[in-house]
């Protein structure tokens, strides 16, 4: 009942969820039940990529939390998505066992060429899934944690504070370059097995994959919107729209910014775990600036701090990828900043702006 | 003294270290009936006095009001009191007992002191009461802020304040669709949940009409007392309605203050009225 009540007010996030839920039950029956030659079916290979799509809604999400209600740039949120996702490639590495080219049980491949005798500290603990999982969120909110805590206490914000959040994710993109940190380099993390026992070729694994994507998103979605309804969320609005008079009132703005920026980090954390196994890879591009400012646009084409509209711009967005670079791979770069161009001139509160426009319109006859 | 002794001064159970204690402001005292101590201040901007060696005390439930020409510092010396700026030098109290050169705006916003800025500064994308509400006095840590909920003791407080800046009939009405005038009082209402003891209000008149300049002189007025309120302003004919005949003016002029006293004290003030009409 309390959970109903999170999204009372939200037209947006009812009708994502309902959508959600059928999803999360005909996609399933379409994959596995209707045969292969009919009309209905739905690919496995289709729905791997809508599994992979909704990870990527999770990280509009957690964008939106803390650019569209905070007002804070975020132009690393990719770090944390990819950390995320390294401590899940980590998991699947060790998963492998001794099924590796060079069939080490304790070491992956990649450890073995490079001539290692063993397995480095921070691998540790990482054949077990309850510690990967704890990790997956832990290491994102301890990065955040640290760099909120520098950035926000010594009140670096706006332009300056995006440029430091594309260092950061910079940084660490040369840094998992470097087969010495012991991370498989620039071939990242691959070949992976099995996740808890089950093969990641056959169909239900991902099939199952796709229901807890969309079960994180949900989820995500619930924890956002329900931080947003309470008076930290008025105060986050607070904060973005006049930092010093929040100041004045006597809230540490530093403290709010902290919290809901480790939150956020937490969140891409558990998206780039869920990415992982559906993509089947995990290498230092994910820390690539460019991916991080993706991220941004995603959210600006939906429409900011409604969080239902983040959904809806990764969604728009990544299809149009998939169909772009697919059929017209050259044109794919400049279709997305012509993309943003255009939504930042013509609709600045994007797709769902948009929506909600036309039903005043509808709705107040001129 | 003997390692065992030290050893069992470490050990003693029912010793406090000071580093463990919880840092508590002290209580406000104004047992001597001063709410503000400005002291000896001075600051500069690249070599530019803004604040010259001011002194200036405000009395528990004062009305005081500050004029002064562009650049006398009227606006520094809030930025000081409230934290924002850091003096060169002086000292700055309030009551007796708590340093305000020792905290940060938010303390000192929670130790009691409420600022209104010269341009209305209300959350243009809040309603009128989700405005109110965060300025309620209340815990502020980031954990109490998410589990908050209105009692019905605050809600009639919220709903006392919206009735005295009369914004009743635009309660759910988002603060930046207001008036101008709308929004001044309703940044007067802000501060006022928020409990001070000491208000400060930085020109509240600006870019009102004649009607909305003597329901504020009003309002301000009846505030006296139970909060001490410093007004800065330009506009003279409102000080001169604000001050009456008995209430404290100060004339601040290049960062320090010309003259104190009444306003017809003042006017008559031979430095004060060179300074305002030329030699």
């Amino acid at each position: 009942m309390r959970l109903l009540n999170i999204l009372k007010n939200d037209r947006g996030g009812q009708i994502m969820m309902l959508v959600l839920l059928i999803m999360a039950i005909l996609v399933p029956i379409f994959n596995l039940m209707v045969p292969e030659n009919h009309p209905l079916h739905v690919p496995t290979y289709t729905v791997t990529l809508m599994g992979k799509y909704l990870t990527l809604a999770l990280l509009a999400v957690a964008v939106d939390l803390v650019w569209g209600y905070l007002g804070i740039l975020t132009l690393g949120h990719g770090a944390f998505f990819a950390l995320g996702g390294y401590a899940m490639g980590m998991y699947l590495m060790r998963q492998i066992g001794d099924r590796g080219v060079y069939g080490n049980p304790e070491l992956p491949d990649f450890m073995v060429f490079l001539d290692w005798k063993e397995l480095p500290w921070f691998w540790q603990g990482f054949d077990q899934f309850w510690f990967a999982a704890i990790m997956i969120m832990l290491v994102p909110g301890l990065l955040a944690f640290i760099f909120g805590w520098l950035a926000f206490r010594s009140r670096v914000s706006g332009v300056y504070l995006s440029i430091i959040t594309q260092a950061m994710t910079y940084a660490l993109m040369l840094a998992f370059y470097r087969n010495e940190m012991g991370f498989g380099g620039n071939n990242g993390l691959t070949d992976f097995k099995d996740l808890v026992g089950f093969s990641l070729q056959e169909d239900t694994t991902r099939i199952a994959l796709f229901v807890l994507s969309a079960v994180a998103l949900a989820i995500g979605y619930l924890i956002c919107r329900y931080l947003m309804n309470s008076r930290l969320g008025r105060v986050c609005i607070a904060v973005r729209d006049s930092e010093s008079r929040a100041r004045f009132m006597g809230y540490r703005v530093e403290n709010v910014k902290l919290w809901i920026f480790v939150i956020s980090a937490m969140l891409a954390g558990v998206a780039g775990a869920l990415y992982v196994p559906q993509v089947g890879i995990i290498n230092p591009n994910e820390f690539s600036p460019i991916n991080s400012i993706e991220i941004v646009v995603w959210v600006a084409v939906g429409g900011r701090a409604t969080l239902y509209g983040a959904v809806i711009g990764a969604l728009l967005i990544n299809y149009a990828k998939t169909y772009f670079t697919a059929e017209l791979p050259e044109v794919w770069l400049f279709a997305l900043g012509g993309i943003f161009v255009l939504v930042t001139l013509l609709l600045p509160k994007g797709v769902t702006g948009l929506i909600a426009g036309l039903k005043r319109h509808k709705e107040v006859p001129a | 003294m003997s390692i065992i002794s030290t050893l069992e001064q470490i050990t003693d159970r029912h010793h406090v270290y000071p580093f463990l204690v919880p840092a508590q402001a002290p209580k406000l005292d104004v047992s001597h009936n001063v709410l503000l101590y400005l002291e000896d201040i001075t600051v500069s901007f690249d070599g530019f006095k803004a604040i010259n060696n001011l002194n200036m005390y405000i009395n528990d439930g004062e009305l005081r009001c500050i004029i002064g020409p562009n650049g006398a510092g009227k606006t520094t010396m809030m930025d000081i009191i409230t934290g924002k700026t850091q003096p060169d030098s002086g000292s700055a109290w309030f009551g007796q007992t708590i340093n305000l050169l020792e905290m940060d705006e938010p303390a000192i916003a929670q130790a009691g002191i409420g600022r209104k800025f010269q341009k209305p500064t209300v959350f243009e994308e809040l309603s009128v009461w989700e405005n109110l509400e965060l300025a309620m006095a209340g815990n502020r840590n980031v954990w109490s802020i998410l589990n908050a909920r209105l009692n019905s003791e605050q809600s009639a407080m919220l709903l006392e304040t919206i009735e005295l800046i009369g914004l009743q009939a635009n309660t759910q009405m988002l603060a930046g669709r207001l008036s101008h005038g709308q929004k001044q009082w309703l940044e007067i209402g802000m501060l006022l949940m928020q409990k001070p003891r000491l208000l400060l209000v930085d020109e509240p008149v600006a870019g009102m009409t004649h009607q909305e300049m003597d329901r504020t002189a009003e309002l301000l007025i009846s505030l006296a007392g139970r909060h001490s309120v410093v007004v800065v302003e330009h506009d003279m004919d409102f000080v001169r309605n604000l001050a009456g005949k008995d209430r404290t003016v100060t004339v601040l002029h290049q960062g320090s203050v010309l003259s104190e006293g009444t306003m017809s004290k003042v006017q008559q003030d031979p430095k004060v009225v060179e300074v305002y009409l030329g030699e």
